[in-house]
């Protein structure tokens, strides 16, 4: 038993075309440790360089955002599902003084 | 690796992102690409193609006008539209309302690496140059996709 944490399409090509991977873990940070050090390049899409979780990258635990649990310390035992899922923004970003004025 | 990905639309559809552009304008529009990613082991490069739309609500409500916001609870849904066609979502589509069709650095910062990023420029409210992205490995940059916009009809299953 252990922890599986399902892989989201965009990120398939980096983790060896899996969409998913277990690992033993007793917490989400564990997890995801695991995971970086077996596929190393997810780790620059998943994290930023000062090793945040990127905002667009969203990770529940049995379906539980793990922002209103214990965030990356959010604990996990065998048979929990890790599910990472993107969120998705962009736009033409105009210069901050038009974002003032709205 | 430098070989440009090619993405295929139909014109029917290619029409509908336009449409969705006009409509939102001046905010800008979201939604997600279905469709096939032609990728495969094979040596040739084969055009991804995107077969249906899935067109969604921006979430940005704050500041719509230029930037746009697709919830995780949006991607999952828009992922099981794509399963129940037998597709995938290979990409998003938004719209630069007054701005060319090109990902500002706040795109790219946003970006999600193998997705097919479609931008439709959309000017005083007519939609104008329609373009398509792929971020770089290194998240540095961004390449530019062909985009074939073809005359037959879509095949939809």
């Amino acid at each position: 038993m252990a922890v599986k944490v399902l892989i989201p399409t965009p990120l398939r090509p980096h983790a060896g075309g899996k969409a998913a991977a277990e690992f033993p873990a007793k917490s989400v940070a564990e997890a995801l440790s695991h995971l970086t050090a077996e596929f190393a390049d997810l780790k620059r899409h998943l994290f930023t360089e000062d090793g945040k979780l990127r905002s667009f990258v969203n990770v529940y635990v049995n379906g539980e955002d793990i922002r209103y649990l214990a965030q990356e310390n959010t604990p996990t035992k065998d048979g929990d599902t890790i599910n990472i899922i993107p969120s998705i923004a962009g736009g033409s970003g105009l210069s901050q003084a038009t974002e003032v004025r709205y | 690796m430098a070989e440009t990905t090619k993405l295929w639309i139909s014109e029917d559809l290619a029409e509908k992102i336009r449409g969705h552009g006009a409509e939102t304008y001046p905010h800008e529009c979201c939604g997600a690409l279905l469709g096939r990613d032609g990728n495969s082991e094979e040596a040739q490069v084969q055009p991804r193609e995107i077969l249906e739309l899935f067109p969604l609500l921006n979430r940005r409500e704050d500041s719509p006008h230029n930037r746009f916001s697709v919830t995780p609870q949006d991607v999952l849904s828009a992922d099981k539209a794509a399963q129940v066609l037998g597709l995938e979502v290979i990409g998003w589509y938004h719209s630069h309302p007054d701005h060319p069709a090109k990902p500002s650095e706040y795109d790219r910062e946003h970006a999600w690496p193998w997705y097919s990023y479609l931008i439709v420029s959309v000017e005083r409210g007519a939609p104008q140059q329609m373009t398509s992205w792929r971020l770089n490995e290194d998240r540095a940059g961004y390449s530019q996709e062909t985009i074939e916009i073809r005359s037959s009809a879509p095949v939809r299953s």
